[in-house]
């Protein structure tokens, strides 16, 4: 650690520019984490054709600002409306309605903030500790050490986010081969471009994501039938009463929640969401009083609130130091990374230490202003959640049109975002997750450099895949990810009906 | 819109068929243990293994799971019109943009997308041109994205 590049660092995030950003960026999350149907994902994806326009420290500071207020501002509406802002405060919007619906919609409210701040601090933490170590690490890596790291990820995304992995793997499949198509082979040929130029190129990556989670968004905002929400609060108060009382109270939930996401964020394919269903799910089981859970009990709000936010700089880890996103918001952070000429990886580390610095500083800042501004977003809450989204969702279109073409000045993207966005509609609708064609589509080129160079390095030899000792150390971890969870249900299957038969027992 | 997974399965093999109908025209590298058509060969195989499985379930649950299900909003012609629109906006950008020029298509799509969402009329028409021009500034001022002016080329600005 150089005192040069840290002082460096400081100079590139205190800029005026910098910080205005991270203004502009925090309210931007804020809004689009509270308004239902627009997520913490779908704030990064918009982003980006603003950011392209950006230095890279200010264009990264947006991105991690924003999408740091929305999963905390996605608590607001499950809150107040009993309807997620974004799918990661889903896991408790039931229990915060609940107390809501019992007068405490304050402190819900309240420990929403304050424990999202705490986890993304948490978070942070790991994450300054963890990556360049890990970074450290890592330069010893080769060619055959990349390919299993490669796909140890895309295996844990495929069995992380789905419960039927056959699906996850179809998607995984699907976003593997889209990233085959164009020139960028080692062989460079062109593989599956219909004779268009544009696909020669490949299939724009930023488009892509666009489509999958903005105009999918859109899609189902458009069919949706469910009948609008009614408010049942009119007035918020003091939030912060009785937050200190809850750190006292809760502090061993604090850490396991904000330990689970950070890990469950740096598990390539699964982020936020996941995390805060984990989480949930674990503060339940060891509670002193779990029958308290869904009548409006704090303790896993508390929990899965900081279990969201320390996800967020979780999956950052892989991201920086591997180029394997944690979970979809990093895969589109990568893209922009390239964008930016900040390859991640562990070279990312050694040359240029100050961005990396400068990114761990942005993380913490985003998390300190996330009080402030939050009190002020609940404050205003009851405005945001009546902005009408029949007039909102159209503009967000008319966004994405022009913030796709802006990219390469092309409509052909406009048109890779369209399919793309029916596509992913279609596969969700018949619940095939969407994180696995991500990290194909991301990690496809990475995937197949490695594999080729390691093959002709070893002239074609497999059983050079697991003769360094790392490399075969990641080659059974793989394995065993992919052999275990069909062994056990192979062991398990006898016993099942005989476990369900005692279950009925009181 | 809800599909029974043996008709995805069904998807998937003629998908992974076709690819590897494709790659067997690719070139080998002299020297080399592997070429441009090993790796999206061995992904076409994978779909093809999952699109077998796939119709293997689908099949299997073929009681639970009719061959198609449609969701609520088919019968409710106010949610069909408004997701055509929402398709047919950004098909019709594509279409329409160069010739037009930005301005008019943009405003034409708000227009039609509020009005299918139900936003008033006279709203919709003020809110529609000043988004457009919003956009247009800064998209196409401030940070000098090429938005065409097509029809509106004379006026310029």
């Amino acid at each position: 650690v150089s005192a040069s590049a840290i002082l460096q660092a400081f100079a590139m995030v205190f800029e005026p520019g910098t910080l205005i950003a991270m203004v502009l960026a925090a309210f931007f999350g804020l809004f689009v984490g509270a308004v239902p149907g627009l997520t913490a994902t779908m704030a990064t994806a918009l982003l980006v054709p603003v950011t392209f326009f950006m230095p890279p420290i200010p264009a990264i500071a947006t991105i991690v600002t924003a999408t740091a207020m929305a999963i905390f501002s996605g608590d607001v509406p499950g809150c107040l409306l009993r309807i997620p802002g974004t799918p990661a405060s889903a896991a408790y919007t039931d229990e915060a309605y609940a107390l809501t619906k019992k007068g405490q919609a304050e402190l819900a409210l309240g420990a929403g903030l304050v424990f999202s701040a705490v986890g993304g601090l948490f978070g942070t933490a790991v994450l300054i500790l963890a990556a360049p170590a890990l970074a450290e690490f890592a330069l010893h890596f080769s060619s055959f050490e990349y390919f299993w790291l490669v796909l140890l990820g895309l295996t844990c995304a495929v069995f992380i986010t789905s419960d039927q992995p056959l699906k996850g793997l179809v998607t995984l499949f699907l976003g593997l081969l889209v990233a085959c198509v164009g020139l960028g082979n080692p062989a460079g040929h062109p593989r599956f471009t219909f004779g268009n130029a544009e696909m020669t190129g490949g299939i724009g990556m930023i488009a892509m994501m666009i489509g999958m989670f903005a105009i999918s968004e859109l899609i189902r905002y458009v069919v949706d039938t469910s009948p609008p929400a009614e408010m049942v609060v009119e007035k918020v108060g003091n939030v912060m009463k009785g937050q200190w009382e809850l750190a006292k109270k809760y502090p061993v939930q604090i850490l396991r929640g904000s330990t689970l996401g950070t890990a469950v964020g740096a598990l390539p394919g699964a982020g936020a969401d996941i995390a805060a269903w984990m989480s949930y799910a674990m503060s339940k089981k060891f509670s002193k009083e779990p029958e308290k859970f869904g009548t409006g009990h704090i303790e896993g709000i508390v929990e899965s609130g900081a279990a969201n936010n320390s996800a967020l700089a979780g999956a950052w880890i892989p991201a920086l130091v591997f180029g394997i996103p944690g979970d979809s918001i990093t895969a589109i952070v990568i893209g922009v990374l390239y964008m930016k000429n900040m390859n991640p990886g562990p070279t990312l580390f050694t040359t240029n230490p100050q961005n990396i610095y400068a990114v761990f500083l942005l993380f913490i800042i985003a998390n300190i202003l996330m009080v402030p501004l939050g009190i002020l977003c609940i404050k205003a809450a009851r405005r945001i959640l009546k902005v009408p989204r029949n007039i909102l969702m159209p503009v967000i279109l008319l966004f994405c049109i022009v913030g796709t073409f802006a990219i390469n000045n092309s409509l052909f993207e406009v048109t890779v975002m369209l399919v793309a966005g029916v596509i992913a509609y279609v596969l969700e609708a018949n619940r095939f997750p969407i994180a696995p064609a991500i990290l194909g589509v991301v990690l496809g080129g990475m995937l197949e450099e490695n594999f080729i160079t390691s093959m002709i390095k070893s002239n074609g030899n497999l059983g050079a895949f697991f003769a360094r000792p790392i490399a075969a150390a990641l080659a059974v971890v793989t394995i065993l990810v992919w052999l275990v969870p069909p062994a056990l249900k192979l062991l398990r299957r006898p016993v099942i009906p005989a476990q369900a038969g005692t279950q009925d027992l009181p | 819109m809800k599909l029974n997974d043996a008709v995805f399965g069904v998807l998937l093999l003629l998908l992974g068929g076709a690819v590897l109908f494709a790659v067997q025209g690719y070139p080998k590298i002299p020297g080399q243990p592997v070429g441009p058509a090993l790796f999206p060969g061995l992904i076409a195989a994978g779909l093809c293994i999952a699109g077998v499985l796939l119709v293997a379930k689908g099949l299997r649950e073929r009681a639970a799971q009719p061959w198609l299900v449609w969701d609520h909003w088919v019968h409710s012609p106010r949610h069909v019109l408004a997701l055509a629109v929402l398709l047919g906006s950004v098909v019709f950008y594509i279409v329409a943009a160069d010739a037009l020029g930005f301005l008019i298509t943009a405003t034409l799509i708000l227009l039609a997308l509020f009005l299918a969402l139900r936003v008033r009329l006279p709203h919709a028409l003020l809110i529609a041109v000043a988004t457009s021009v919003l956009v247009h500034l800064a998209f196409y001022k401030l940070l000098r994205v090429p938005l065409p002016w097509g029809v509106l080329k004379e006026f310029a600005w």
